[in-house]
């Protein structure tokens, strides 16, 4: 699934890494927890997060992750922003909660991880 | 071989992946294989963070040769009363405000466990805690 599509059924704003749009992602995991994605071996995969600040950043630099999603309307810092442009990352925000914004990825054809 | 040396502060969690960041540039850099550069940075920031959010204070120490990277990380802090407890997953002391990080669902030690190829967990209760791990190039 291309990013704009992600955003477009989402309703999704591109706040960085609007270049990288037309570039695809195939699997998407929904966690607050960052621990939890940091135990993935796969990295190419779109974070579904409500949990908004400077560590889901970090988080995503470590696991190789270039795709975050914050849903439940959760606004991303200037901090964070600096941090992701510094690691090239895509970031999205969603009005949408963690289980809409799965379940229409989901039904969309983003696979789960396991 | 390089040598690397970073401080943490307890309660820090702004700078908390600092030192990760700066490993994995260093690890790209000299063309270590990616999927071992991640198993690296996991590891050392899970580390990090335990350090930021349990410890007052703590050093690390990165030398990474050319068959091996190996991570020392020394803090002043309390100490882990039951090291074998501690590696369960599951098992936190963490508090509230690290939990609102997305950590403390003590998943940390496992999670450095599981990514390194040696592992060494010494501690004293009140004094302080030494993590060394080391990972095969």
């Amino acid at each position: 699934m291309k990013i704009k599509e992600v955003s477009s059924l989402l309703k999704a704003r591109i706040v960085c890494g609007a270049h990288r749009q037309e570039e695809s992602v195939n699997y998407g995991f929904g966690s607050d927890l960052m621990s939890d994605v940091l135990t993935l071996d796969s990295n190419d995969l779109l974070l579904i997060t409500g949990l908004a600040n400077v560590q889901t950043i970090r988080t995503a630099e470590m696991a190789d992750i270039h795709f975050v999603l914050f849903v439940r309307n959760k606004k991303v810092t200037k901090e964070m922003i600096e941090l992701a442009k510094e690691n090239n990352l895509v970031i999205l925000e969603s009005p949408y909660s963690l289980f809409k914004a799965s379940g229409i990825l989901f039904s969309n054809g983003l696979k789960p991880v396991y | 071989m390089v040598e690397l040396k970073f401080e943490l502060e307890g309660g820090d969690f702004s700078r908390a992946g600092y030192a990760s960041s700066e490993v994995k540039k260093i690890l790209k850099q000299l063309n270590v294989d990616s999927r071992v550069i991640k198993r690296i940075v996991v590891a050392l920031y899970e580390a990090e963070v335990n350090v930021v959010a349990h410890a007052w204070r703590g050093d690390i120490g990165v030398l990474i040769e050319p068959n091996r990277v190996m991570i020392t990380l020394k803090d002043e802090g309390p100490g882990i009363d039951d090291i074998e407890r501690a590696m369960q997953e599951g098992f936190s002391t963490a508090t509230e405000k690290v939990r609102s990080m997305g950590f403390g669902a003590g998943m940390g030690l496992p999670n450095i466990r599981k990514n390194t190829d040696e592992l060494t967990v010494e501690s004293k209760v009140n004094k302080g805690t030494k993590v060394v791990f080391i990972n095969y190039l």
